[in-house]
């Protein structure tokens, strides 16, 4: 047995194999970011909503907080998915169902860190602000949300790259995404293959950071310029 | 009640002091006037006009006042001379190039013109306080209102924080200023105006409240800056 054969790699030359396994990243990848774009959209809004003083927003707000907290993600999915499906009667695809639990989950969370953001920001600045003679939507537009963003990105790109590897939770639910895919693989060659475990699983590895790797670097580059 | 019949009119290009003990309201007066404060009876005018912070068209009063606040307040994100533009730009939409010259006048007139691209962490308190100025200044304001300046600054650059009001007095810029520093509020102001309490003690020319205070609170007061000898 070759080298490529002990790690494991041989499979990944077999047929297509290695586009498989992209074309699974991919709609790992698709998952997380229209879940992301819908989160970053959705939690602007919900942490707007957040910083509001009536009481019912705040029991709102409170309890869809708790329950994106509480909750695995996986139930989340079953819920959805199974439970959809059997009590409402929904037609719900994977992936789709998928989309809906992530978005539901980064709304959430991302909408606590919107709102942490907004009011980390001085009253003074606000006051500054309206001193100068700007009105609230100036204000927000050049002193507030600037400022805001800024405290944002630490926290938020840890979110987006925690939601990229939870994708790897919906093969529970029958998407094919990359790990199902590499499952897949590694089952198909068996016997010919045996250490395809290692070799699939590793490069798997290698596939999340490299997906994860460019946002947490680009997040990095942010902050320092923003402290610099 | 934070503050109770006070009645203070002010003349174009008359600098009044505003002084008296900690948490009398004499901060609360300049807030009122701009409206950050709301008022639960009474009326604030200016130039005739009623000034009522609730209303929609506070944004152009306040673009006529000029505030400075203890704590600088500058924008942190935005360098030097975007902090001075940004309401000329963005309030009064005039052109930026004719802004950015009219700031780096006045940010040379501050003494800070090769500052102008830092950001405000880089600088030192006594010239975030002469940016502030600056962009107070920039909205062309009829009136400063100044909250306590230097309250927040080291002692050694209270003098340079205070050189540039003292300037803007003697161009006869109409000014409302609280403050502490009591040798200042004599050389700069036409009127001293004492708060206790959320009323007007006393007021009168500066040399007469100094010299010869009317009343016993103002009198009190003024001793507290004063020390006994020990020898």
């Amino acid at each position: 047995m070759d080298l490529l054969g002990l790690l494991g790699l041989d499979v990944l030359f077999k047929g297509a194999n290695a586009l498989r396994l992209l074309g699974g990243l991919w709609v790992a990848v698709r998952i997380s970011l229209i879940s992301v774009a819908a989160s970053i959209v959705g939690g602007m809004l919900f942490g707007i909503f957040m910083t509001w003083k009536n009481p019912v927003a705040r029991v709102v707000s409170r309890i869809y907080l708790e329950i994106v907290r509480i909750m695995p993600q996986l139930v989340l999915l079953f819920i959805v998915f199974f439970g959809g499906t059997r009590a409402l009667g929904l037609n719900i695809d994977a992936e789709l169902s998928a989309i809906i639990v992530f978005s539901f989950w980064g709304i959430g969370e991302m909408g606590d860190l919107v709102r942490g953001a907004l009011e980390s920001i001085p009253v003074h600045q606000y006051e500054a602000a309206e001193a100068l003679g700007l009105d609230r939507a100036q204000m927000y537009r050049h002193v507030v949300i600037p400022q805001a963003v800024r405290r944002l990105i630490p926290m938020s790109i840890n979110l987006v790259t925690r939601m990229i590897k939870t994708t790897s939770l919906v093969m529970m639910i029958g998407v094919v995404e990359v790990l199902k895919v590499g499952q897949q693989i590694i089952e198909a060659n068996r016997m010919t293959s045996p250490n395809a475990v290692f070799g699939i699983y590793g490069t798997i590895f290698l596939l999340y950071f490299l997906a994860c790797w460019p946002i947490s670097k680009l997040g990095e580059r942010l902050e320092r310029k923003w402290a610099s | 009640m934070v503050l109770d019949d006070i009645s203070l009119a002010v003349k174009p290009g008359e600098v009044v002091v505003v002084s008296g003990p900690s948490g009398c309201g004499k901060s609360t007066v300049l807030r009122c006037i701009n409206g950050l404060e709301q008022i639960q009876g009474g009326r604030i005018l200016l130039d005739g006009a009623v000034v009522d912070g609730a209303s929609k068209d506070i944004a152009a009063v306040r673009a006529k006042l000029g505030m400075v606040f203890q704590s600088y307040e500058l924008f942190p994100h935005l360098t030097v001379i975007e902090n001075v533009t940004l309401a000329p730009t963005v309030v009064l939409r005039r052109p930026k190039g004719e802004v950015e010259s009219e700031a780096l006048e006045l940010l040379d007139r501050v003494g800070l013109k090769d500052r102008a691209g830092d950001y405000p962490r880089q600088l030192s308190g006594g010239q975030k306080q002469r940016v502030a100025i600056a962009r107070a200044l920039a909205m062309k304001p009829e009136i400063m209102l100044l909250d306590e300046i230097t309250a927040a600054l080291d002692p050694e650059m209270v003098h340079e924080v205070l050189d540039v009001i003292l300037d803007l007095a003697r161009e006869g810029k109409t000014m409302i200023i609280v403050t502490h520093e009591m040798g200042f509020a004599r050389a700069v102001a036409d009127r001293m105006v004492f708060v206790d309490g959320g009323a007007i003690v006393e007021e009168g020319p500066p040399d007469e409240f100094f010299d010869n205070p009317k009343t016993e609170r103002a009198r009190k007061f003024l001793h507290t800056f004063e020390y006994e000898s020990v020898r």
